[in-house]
């Protein structure tokens, strides 16, 4: 038996083609909004990964540093190293900021203050080294467009880019720049002068801190104001073979820390950072479902109507009625393969341009190659409905 | 209804004895049927004839087995039509396997090329697609559009058109042929031509024809008229074509 679907998607293939890509254009939307999703989900995991810790240690009754605010002192992470089973521990700051590139433009970053040769420190660089000096050397995200060598303005201060590394982002997705510790603490809590000048004028007209009988007061209050000693987080590694709850749990009762183990960070980042994003994501996925399933439907049942008389004659020849629901269904179902082909190229073409990470995955592409056939299928029934309502006599008139 | 007292048919011909069909009930109930009697042997091309809202079409679809009729008899060779036991299925296969129909449009599947147009039939009923394809070359050749086999029905003319839905009505080698109307389109030659194809068609398979027409040129080209008047038949003599 010849395929009457094949013979009329083939007869009539430019408008089927065309009607396809239509479609393919809404699937690739589908896709691509699945896509932000993991990538969403794979930008907190890159950032837990690039992090290299196995625990994190945090301001008390606080979920930072990435999902909430958390500042301790830095001095903090030599009692934390002096507890058992921790093998590294490394303070770290994160900010987000603009920060200015030698071509005057603005680039969005997280920028992430780092002891050198501890954990926070990049995983590998793509060219370049890591930091060396003290001060005014950044290792940059290859996302950032910096060039090695660039001069960058992070504050008040120039930096130099002496390395480029690759998928460290932050989990809303900028991508970071490194910097050390000291001149992150700096740019993350110092103010500016004409801040400091009135700060300073500010507190000698308090009387509190400008005692006349305090020698020395107003300069040490004044000194603190304008000094910085605080970090984001410690990062911490376990010396090996250790259940990293064990090592937390002593953390969390003698000093007074929140500490959050791998798992526990993945569970802020992923299920509590973006859930909000996700549900937003989810409803646009639904709703890209139905107006699919919609426009499919619209498209075969006019189809269907534009056929009736083909179909009249059909049926009075003797065609059974599950031949020619077989036809719609199959004329339903190209369409949905062809939408979806095409909805899968424009998504793969179009992912890489996206600013943020965009992760198209085999199991998503074959998850909305099936919800496609379903909702083709579904869609084909109203069209169907119509078809086996057609009366054979409508050949004859 | 019954099926006995009455002669049967002979093989593969019809026969229609006292058909009525009542469309709707009570007050707004119509006869479009009154009292139709027809027979058509094998072989046999007869013309019905009658001007519009004479129950023509009625006629037509209670012979292609598309309506029931309310009362009376329909025989086809030996099977009595809507008897007891006549499922859709049943009414289907009947019309596959054992009625042509030839329409006033060719009525072509317009997705399909003219052979296919034609094999679909005996596709549908079964037979393996190459068996079919040459059953439908065998047909095309005989009505001479063997050399558009594979062209698509929109590139065929209308004389064209009309000979290939003659092939599709005989493909199954049906033993009745409803022509509905089959020359309307046509210019007098063509449509004689098609009357000529429809006599020698009948000749060669023994196929019984019944040719629904008010065309004026070929009613007198018909050996016997059935002619239709509010529901009811009255059959007289017309002058018949050559065969030759």
């Amino acid at each position: 038996m010849i395929s009457l679907a094949g013979r009329d998607i083939a007869h009539s293939w430019g408008k089927f083609v065309l009607t396809g890509l239509g479609l393919g254009l809404l699937i690739g939307v589908t896709l691509t909004m699945a896509g932000v999703y993991r990538g969403m989900v794979d930008d907190a995991h890159a950032l837990l990964n690039n992090s290299r810790a196995d625990l994190w240690v945090v301001q008390k009754d606080t979920q930072g540093p990435y999902a909430e605010s958390s500042s301790l002192k830095d001095d903090v992470v030599r009692s934390v190293r002096g507890m058992p089973g921790i093998a590294q521990a490394a303070n770290v700051t994160y900010f987000t900021m603009q920060v200015r590139a030698a071509s005057g433009t603005d680039t969005r970053v997280m920028v992430v203050g780092i002891e050198s040769g501890l954990p926070g420190e990049p995983a590998y660089l793509l060219a370049g080294r890591q930091l060396t000096r003290s001060h005014y050397e950044a290792v940059a995200d290859v996302k950032t467009g910096f060039a090695l060598g660039e001069r960058i303005r992070i504050r008040r201060h120039d930096y130099t880019v002496v390395g480029l590394t690759q998928r460290m982002v932050s989990s809303g997705g900028d991508p970071m720049v490194f910097v050390a510790l000291k001149d992150a603490q700096e740019a993350q809590f110092l103010k500016d002068n004409d801040a400091i000048v009135n700060d300073r004028v500010r507190t000698a007209a308090n009387p509190a801190f400008n005692r006349p009988g305090v020698p020395g007061l107003l300069e040490a209050v004044q000194a603190s104001q304008t000094s910085s000693h605080n970090v984001n987080a410690i990062l911490v590694q376990l010396a090996p073979g250790l259940d990293p709850e064990e090592v937390a749990e002593p953390l969390r009762r003698w000093k007074h820390l929140q500490v959050f183990t791998r798992a526990g960070m993945e569970e802020i980042l992923v299920a509590k950072l973006i859930a909000t994003a996700a549900k937003q994501i989810f409803m646009f996925l639904v709703i890209l479902a139905v107006v699919s399933a919609a426009i499919v439907a619209f498209i075969i049942y006019t189809m269907t109507l534009g056929k009736i008389r083909e179909i009249a004659v059909l049926k009075l020849i003797g065609t059974r009625n599950r031949t020619i629901a077989s036809m719609i269904l199959q004329q339903a179902l190209g369409l949905g393969l062809i939408g979806f082909l095409a909805g899968k190229v424009a998504a793969t073409l179009w992912a890489p341009v996206f600013p943020k990470f965009v992760l198209l995955l085999a199991q998503d592409a074959i998850t909305g190659l099936l919800a496609t056939i379903a909702i083709c299928a579904l869609a084909s029934t109203l069209a169907i409905r119509v078809a086996l309502k057609v009366d054979p006599a409508e050949a004859i008139g | 209804m019954s099926t006995h007292l009455l002669p049967a048919p002979p093989r593969g011909g019809i026969l229609i004895e006292g058909l009525r069909k009542v469309y709707g009930h009570g007050d707004t109930a119509v006869e479009a049927l009154k009292n139709v009697n027809m027979q058509v042997s094998p072989g046999e091309v007869v013309g019905l004839v009658g001007p519009s809202g004479s129950g023509k079409s009625t006629l037509l679809k209670c012979l292609g087995a598309i309506i029931e009729p309310t009362s009376g008899r329909m025989q086809l060779g030996s099977d009595v039509i809507y008897d007891d036991g006549w499922t859709v299925r049943d009414l289907r296969a009947l019309r596959r396997d054992r009625i042509g129909f030839v329409f006033q449009a060719p009525y072509l599947i317009p997705f399909l090329n003219v052979i296919d147009n034609v094999a679909l039939l005996p596709m549908l009923a079964g037979q393996p697609n190459a068996q079919a394809r040459e059953r439908a070359l065998d047909l095309l050749t005989a009505l001479d559009v063997a050399h558009r086999a594979h062209a698509q029905p929109s590139r065929l003319s209308g004389g064209e058109q009309q000979r290939v839905s003659i092939a599709r009505a005989l493909a199954n080698r049906p033993p009745v042929i409803l022509a509905d109307e089959p020359t309307a389109p046509l210019d007098s030659e063509r449509a004689l031509a098609v009357v000529r194809i429809l006599n020698r068609m009948a000749h060669q398979a023994q196929t019984a024809i019944i040719v629904v027409t008010h065309d004026e040129k070929i009613i007198p080209t018909f050996k016997r008229i059935y002619h239709i008047r509010d529901g009811q038949t009255h059959e007289e003599a017309g002058q018949g074509l050559s065969v030759e």
